[in-house]
């Protein structure tokens, strides 16, 4: 059967990049990563982007990105999903290569936030919902989690501050990534001196949206370049799902479903049991969706994953580390783009270059991205080859 | 701007107009022709009481553009007494502090407007605090936003 291998990792920093464009950011990504393949060629290249026919009056991104990148007359072209789009350009590679459509695959995850002022991004954001039963009554993405937040809290019976560990480790994972946007430690005080920006929602419960690009090259095992310089990172599980747009008209608001289906499949595909994972980059785009994940994955009991952060066990060391990287909450967001860092922190890891923050002796590391609050949801397993 | 887009959904915003199922007698807010419980084909117009509880509620600090002028302010998911769930603003709140369960029915308000661009206010449901004294106006009746 098809191997699907990860080839080659790329990234820039997540931040405000005033002096980058949409296109400079993309194709710095990519050239990175077509370098660290060890000189592989596509021959398509998928794109993962929400905003820059809106941010940056910019579509048709697979005609300006293999313009730039030099990647000449190559299939390219943007798959949208929210904040699951650089995730669903993954699985598109992954799918072209095992069709046999495609041998070398690049996927570029690449959005473009910071020329707006911030009420005029937000607006743009929040099309991500649905407009006509959401956006136009007065909600954003924040507001929506906010919401969730403030559920979970009452049915949980849980004070304001609660889910403060997800912030906490998150930012202690940051500090030693050097591609993250906030790099210093954040305490119990300071997580508790943070403003509010929708009850119960404070600024460390909802990840900074901000500039990025990241990029995988991916091939099939045997197309390796001989000398290929990493261990080798295989693509093992692929999974994706939906759920209703709105969150107010699913039948298990605090279920996030769509991601328990995502995962479940691409796991069983993998031939894993969850057990079997040693980090899992999840999305924590606001912080009750990473609770909500762990515990609908059964990673912890109803009500209890905020627990788990603050007992440790998804640190790094712990029984289960998350975000090792930062996660969106302390790396950034980069929207669009953020399913890609996902798994170019994933190989990091599982190449064993993660540096200080290195989960020990990883072998497969499970990522997942989500559009909204689980209204899409993408996910992948990734396993290093045994020696 | 996107005039037609308000115009189709005049129905929906002014007055809560749903479908019931005519299989399951499920009642669906906003009406989608399927009914998302059974399956069936539902065309059948529905107008809901516009009376419901809070299930969740946040206070906005930051608003996007278009609903500055209101900022800060209260957004709910309401489940309305017919079954399906809605998101709106709260309004007319006084000192009354929101609570989830807290009884509130519809009212019409102005949701939005495009600041210096030409275009229309977009009005539409809101919810408020049912009044329990049969005596009392609602405080702020007049009030818009």
């Amino acid at each position: 059967m098809t191997e699907v291998v990860i080839a080659g990792i790329g990234q820039i920093p997540v931040g405000e990049h005033y002096t980058l464009s949409l296109r400079s950011m993309g194709v710095q990504a990519l050239t990175r990563a077509l370098k660290d393949s060890g000189g592989l060629k596509p021959d398509a290249l998928y794109i993962g982007n929400l905003l820059s026919s809106m941010i940056s009056h910019q579509s048709n991104l697979g005609a300006l990105f293999t313009d730039y990148g030099r990647l000449d007359s190559i299939e390219a072209f943007t798959t949208e999903a929210a904040g699951a789009s650089g995730a669903a350009a993954l699985r598109l590679g992954v799918l072209a290569i095992l069709s046999g459509q495609a041998d070398t695959v690049a996927v570029l995850g690449v959005e473009k936030w910071s020329d707006l002022v911030r009420a005029d991004a937000e607006a743009m954001i929040t099309q991500e919902l649905d407009y006509d039963y959401e956006s136009i009554p007065g909600l954003t993405s924040t507001s929506q989690a906010a919401l969730i937040q403030q559920r979970y809290l009452h049915e949980h019976d849980l004070e304001q501050n609660a889910l403060s560990g997800f912030a906490l480790l998150a930012h202690a994972n940051a500090v030693h990534n050097p591609f993250a946007f906030y790099r210093n430690p954040l305490t119990e005080e300071g997580y508790a001196r943070a403003g509010m920006l929708s009850d119960p929602i404070t600024i460390f419960d909802g990840a900074t949206y901000a500039d990025g690009a990241a990029a995988l090259v991916l091939t099939r095992r045997e197309l390796l370049p001989r000398g290929y310089a990493h261990p080798v990172i295989s693509v093992m599980g692929s999974g994706a799902s939906s759920d209703a747009l709105s969150w107010h008209d699913r039948t298990e608001p605090m279920s996030f479903t769509a991601a328990v289906r995502a995962i479940d499949q691409a796991v069983q595909q993998a031939g894993l049991s969850k057990e079997q994972i040693d980090l899992f980059e999840l999305d924590d785009a606001f912080s009750i969706y990473a609770a909500l994940t762990l515990e609908g994955v059964g990673l912890a009991d109803k009500g209890a994953a905020w627990k788990m952060a603050r007992d440790g066990e998804y640190n790094i060391g712990g029984r289960l580390p998350i975000l090792t990287m930062g996660g969106c909450l302390a790396r950034g967001n980069p929207i669009g783009a953020k399913g890609v860092y996902q798994v170019v922190e994933a190989v990091t890891q599982l190449r064993g270059a993660a540096g200080a923050n290195q989960v020990k002796g990883a072998r497969a590391a499970l990522s997942l991205a989500l559009g909204g609050p689980a209204s899409t949801a993408i996910a992948h397993v990734l396993k290093r080859e045994s020696e | 701007m996107e005039n037609p887009r308000y115009w189709r959904l005049k129905k929906q915003r002014y007055s809560l107009l749903g479908e019931v199922c005519p299989h399951c007698d499920s009642k669906i807010f906003p009406p989608r022709d399927i009914c998302p419980e059974c399956g069936g084909e539902a065309k059948t117009d529905f107008a809901f009481s516009g009376k419901g509880k809070v299930y969740s509620y946040t206070v906005m600090r930051d608003a996007p553009a278009g609903y500055e002028q209101n900022a800060p302010y209260t957004v709910a998911i309401v489940a309305l007494d017919e079954g399906p769930m809605v998101t709106a603003q709260l309004t007319d709140l006084g000192e009354e502090p929101v609570r989830i369960g807290m009884p509130v029915e519809m009212v019409t308000r102005k949701l939005r407007e495009d600041g210096e661009k030409k275009g229309i206010l977009v009005y539409g449901y809101k919810f408020r605090p049912i009044c329990f004294h049969e005596n009392s106006q609602p405080a702020s009746q007049g009030q818009a936003g």
